[in-house]
């Protein structure tokens, strides 16, 4: 960590990033700009259909997301010398895989569901 | 390629001798909680699929539309964003060694933190009240779980912000009050970007 080899920075621990008032304020007006708009989105029902509306909030929540990891988070290229991103990217991988592979799985067993005995009951009354 | 030099202990174990001076990183221990926090990360992934999955499982009860109130989520939203940029002061007036400083944004974090607690448990003991407690349905379950567990964190953070302040006062700015700070400051930052899903997942969508 050359850039902390002056002495008065000796109370600093290695590897902290240098941040700067600059950075948390341009999170921080992007976060709450990328905050009030999807619920300004779904309080006003701005937009026509439901479906829309779920679209746009959640490219919303991957912008910010992003903005918290750039702005508040740190993270960078070379930060760690890179296995601070690297962690972060093989974190996101498993967690697409978990969260789409369950709802697809249990979406699928869902609509292949033997019919409850209710149901079948029901079915029958309506022949 | 690295040269070294290698020289043999009095019992024959070997002694290696770095002449780049290339030694090891002194310190992974931001890496190290960075890889924790990624895992805590799996544990928010998990309890999100059972959540999606469940979403609509009201078993005949109410469903997010009825029960949430959008302008109380609104309100923790901005408590908790605004409590990011407060621990980000924090960080400034530590980059300047500001003990002060620091402490007092430390204690204003912490307060907002708080004020997100009393908020989430106000709408909690609502919700129970109006019978739609976690037993109610799988949905209000996956719920508890999701929101309950970012609550539990927030509580956590708070408590280690005010064990965190004892120190600084205590000690001053030094390597490892400095370290904890700024492992302090991942937590808190990562809990703002889990509540970002939890908003648009379990409330936003939820009302929708």
């Amino acid at each position: 960590m050359s850039d902390h080899t002056s002495h008065d920075q000796d109370f600093l621990e290695d590897g902290i990033p240098h941040v700067s008032a600059k950075e948390y304020l341009a999170g921080f007006a992007l976060s709450v700009v990328l905050t009030a708009i999807p619920f300004w989105l779904v309080m006003a029902k701005v937009l026509p259909t439901p479906a829309i509306t779920t679209l746009a909030i959640l490219a919303f929540a991957m912008a910010q997301v992003v903005v918290h990891m750039v702005c508040f988070l740190h993270m960078n290229p070379k930060s760690e010398g890179g296995w601070n991103l690297l962690a972060l990217i093989f974190t996101a991988v498993l967690l697409v895989i978990v969260l789409i592979g369950t709802l697809w799985v249990m979406h699928h067993m869902n609509s292949n569901m033997m019919p409850a005995t209710h149901d079948m009951q029901r079915m029958q009354d309506m022949q | 390629m690295s040269e070294s030099i290698a020289l043999n202990h009095a019992d024959g174990s070997p002694v290696f001798l770095d002449t780049e001076g290339k030694h090891h990183p002194e310190n992974g221990t931001l890496l190290g909680f960075w890889i924790y926090l990624l895992s805590d990360l799996m544990v928010f992934g998990s309890l999100f699929a059972t959540f999606g999955v469940l979403a609509h499982a009201y078993a005949a009860g109410p469903s997010g539309g009825d029960l949430f109130d959008l302008r109380l989520i609104a309100a923790n939203t901005a408590i908790l964003l605004l409590s990011s940029i407060t621990y980000g002061f924090a960080m400034l007036a530590m980059l300047k060694r500001n003990v002060r400083a620091t402490i007092g944004w430390l204690l204003v974090t912490g307060m907002l933190g708080l004020a997100f607690l009393a908020i989430e448990v106000y709408e909690f003991h609502h919700l129970v009240h109006l019978g739609a407690g976690p037993q109610r349905s799988a949905f209000l379950s996956a719920f508890f779980a999701l929101v309950g567990t970012h609550g539990l964190h927030v509580l956590f953070g708070v408590v280690w912000l005010v064990v965190l302040c004892v120190q600084v006062g205590k000690w001053g700015l030094n390597r490892t009050t400095t370290r904890r700070i700024a492992c302090l400051s991942m937590f808190w930052h990562f809990l703002d970007v889990v509540w970002i899903g939890v908003f648009t997942f379990v409330y936003l969508m939820g009302v929708l």
